[in-house]
């Protein structure tokens, strides 16, 4: 479903991923872990279309498309899905209104009929229970006045909304308190499909408790330094990045 | 212009002063005696720099100081939008207040609407006690001249402890084949703890150029509650001159909100004189402007007691060449004690061509107060840009979203709710694009010439 092969990205000249390579299948969860500034929020940016990063060399393919040719919101039509580290808070944007936009231009998209208003508030409502939200959503702007816990949840509530067939959730974890990072994990592993694929990017092994990955990958100074199973990430835990540091001086 | 308007009011003198009675022509002449000292604002006048009237003015212009429209059957000629709304809806057409029945009505709660040259006649009390007493002849060229030309508005008085509970719905026409010089000016009591509305809306029905100066002096008795939307939706050759001039007593609490959507040049002075304590005033602005249109937006607010708060929030959005100024002062003196005043313009710049002058403003000499000013102009913000695309939402639909978003916090603050709903309509349609001035009226639908007005939305 998504192939990287030898990509290399930078920022202002500075290189961040360097010839960096992985292919995540179909019913596959991956982890990414690594340590702060090793360019793990800089993969998941570039795979959504941030347009503040270069790709200098390396191709990026999703179901044998190239996506570095797709604006970001082609992207997402597609079925890429980014979980946000920090998720933009805007004022006067309405969720209803904004995720009614997003389903419709998606359903456009594929060439079927916008949801009518009570289709959709339906939807909402079922897809709300996925993370446990209760608030209404109707009066509140994105992100806005949202606890670190409730923007995260919204994050994954989107992702129920849009259905998407490669989700990246960057840091999910990060911020959540207990109770949170379960409804959180809950949520993403009650969206797992044998046809969709997620990739967690994740600092701490906390969040892989709960939802279980089939690969792990560490990833340091912009490339895959080691590969291998869930047992990989509890070994990290143990161990911490120094271990994998001193391995790859 | 000044030797031309002053030469017009001596040959015309005894139109404009019949049927007035004695102390409203004294009020015109002293008013013509200060434009004669002053003049009209140029380009080296405070808070007119940005903003040249002159130029508008270099046409030659027709005055209607006669009434020739006593009466007229305005749902016949006129729909637009807000209309819709459930008013009580009066029509000046050129300068006049139109009428079917009677010039002047007076509601069972006692409240009197209708043509402020009748009420001259028929309330001279009323009018003597109040008329020029908000509006300073000293302070704008404009409005001396508006004093030494008025003839014609509305006139609304609540009494004590009467909430009217419609809006009063005014709609300013323009109609004539000529080229027109209007100036029109209201007067609005509000009496003790009571309620008033007015919405106002000012439309051209036809492209000739247009010059419209309107003073409107409003005056709010203790605890009472006013409300004042101006919706301006101008053809490209008209000019609009809005003066408010409000006046507070104490506990009396003001909205003023200035809704520019098109207009070729349009100024918007509102001047508050808090003169009590526990007033509050939320001033707010909306300017959406393309192509060669210009805004300018000009608050002052004096708070002259302690104790009263005051809010100003204007925002705009500008495309192409337009241009946008704001200029607020907010005056604390020296024993205006626990005042708090909070002034915010933000801008929106779509092009490198289009500019804003904005210029919020303190001044402030008593020590205990809370006051903040800001001003902020940029583009939209990226980061939310890319939030709405990384869910599918195309660039357009983004940027449209994101423009609604900025604009509603001024349209929210509409307390009325069909009004609200309406602008709403207004602004999302302005922003797609859709909004012409020809969507308000009928009269407009066959013109042979239909002028798209349009933010582009691919130059952000």
């Amino acid at each position: 479903m998504l192939k990287i092969k030898d990509l290399n990205v930078s920022i202002n000249g500075k290189q961040i991923l360097k010839n960096f390579n992985i292919e995540v299948n179909k019913g596959e969860v991956h982890a990414i872990m690594g340590p702060n500034g090793s360019g793990k929020s800089t993969l998941a940016a570039v795979i959504a279309g941030r347009d503040i990063f270069t790709v200098d060399s390396g191709e990026i393919l999703y179901n044998g498309k190239d996506l570095l040719d797709m604006p970001p919101d082609l992207r997402a039509r597609e079925g890429v899905f980014l979980g946000f580290q920090y998720p933009v808070e805007i004022p006067g944007v309405s969720m209803v209104n904004f995720m009614r936009t997003a389903i419709n231009e998606k359903r456009k998209h594929f060439g079927l009929e916008p949801l009518t208003g009570a289709e959709f508030l339906k939807l909402m409502e079922e897809k709300k229970k996925v993370v446990d939200i209760q608030a209404k959503l109707t009066n509140r702007s994105v992100n806005e006045g949202f606890s670190g816990g409730e923007k995260k949840k919204n994050e994954i509530f989107q992702m129920a909304m849009l259905e998407p067939k490669l989700a990246i959730l960057d840091e999910t974890d990060s911020g959540l308190d207990i109770d949170a990072l379960k409804v959180v994990a809950n949520g993403v592993n009650a969206l797992k499909k044998p046809d969709n694929a997620t990739v967690v990017i994740t600092h701490y092994q906390r969040l892989l408790d709960y939802i279980v990955p089939d690969f792990v990958h560490v990833l340091y100074e912009g490339r895959i330094v080691k590969s291998g199973t869930k047992e990989l990430a509890l070994e990290l835990e143990e161990k911490g990045y120094e271990w994998i540091k001193n391995e790859v001086k | 212009m000044k030797e031309l308007l002053i030469d017009l009011y001596n040959k015309n003198s005894e139109l404009i002063n019949n049927g007035s009675p004695l102390f409203v022509k004294e009020l015109r002449e002293k008013a013509l005696e200060v434009f004669k000292q002053n003049g009209l604002p140029n380009t080296k006048t405070e808070n007119w720099r940005q903003s040249d009237i002159q130029s508008r003015l270099e046409h030659e212009f027709a005055f209607n100081f006669v009434n020739q429209s006593k009466s007229l059957d305005v749902v016949d000629i006129f729909t637009c939008d807000v209309y819709d709304l459930d008013t009580f809806s009066v029509t000046m057409l050129n300068g006049w207040f139109v009428y079917q029945n009677a010039p002047i009505t007076q509601l069972p709660d006692g409240t009197i609407i209708g043509s402020l040259s009748k009420a001259m006649e028929v309330y001279p009390e009323i009018i003597e006690k109040y008329l020029g007493k908000a509006a300073d002849i000293n302070k704008t060229g404009v409005t001396a001249l508006n004093t030494a030309f008025m003839q014609d508005g509305l006139f609304v008085h609540v009494p004590d402890n009467v909430e009217v509970e419609k809006p009063i719905q005014i709609i300013n026409i323009v109609d004539l084949k000529e080229n027109t010089f209007l100036q029109p000016r209201h007067l609005i009591v509000v009496g003790k703890n009571s309620k008033l509305t007015v919405v106002h809306c000012d439309h051209s029905l036809v492209h000739n150029i247009s010059f419209s100066n309107t003073v409107a002096e409003i005056f709010l008795e203790e605890n009472s509650k006013y409300e004042h939307y101006k919706v301006q939706n101008m053809g490209k050759n008209s000019s609009l001159l809005t003066n408010l001039f409000i006046k507070q007593k104490e506990g009396s609490s003001l909205v003023t909100n200035a809704l520019t959507l098109n207009g070729a040049f349009t100024k918007n002075y509102v001047d508050v004189g808090i003169n009590g304590k526990n007033c509050n005033s939320e001033l707010y602005g909306l300017y959406l402007v393309d192509s060669a249109q210009h805004v300018d937006n000009q608050v002052f607010v004096d708070h002259a007691e302690a104790e009263s708060t005051s809010n100003q929030l204007y925002k705009g959005i500008l495309d192409d060449e337009s241009r946008a100024v704001f200029s607020g002062k907010v005056m604390v003196r020296k024993d205006s004690q626990k005042t708090q005043a909070y002034q915010n313009n933000k801008n929106i710049l779509l092009t490198d061509d289009a500019k804003v002058f904005t210029q919020p403003h303190l001044e402030i000499y008593a020590d205990d107060v809370k006051c903040s000013h800001g001003a902020t102009v940029g583009q939209l913000d990226p980061n939310a840009m890319f939030y709405l695309h990384s869910r599918g939402l195309c660039e357009k639909t983004a940027r449209q979203l994101l423009m609604y978003a900025f604009a509603s916090e001024v349209v929210n603050a509409i307390s009325i709710p069909a009004l609200k709903e309406s602008i709403d309509n207004m602004v999302q349609k302005r922003l797609r694009g859709e909004l012409s001035i020809c969507d308000q009226c009928l009269l407009h639908c066959n013109d042979r010439e239909s002028p798209v007005f349009d933010i582009d939305l691919n130059k952000i």
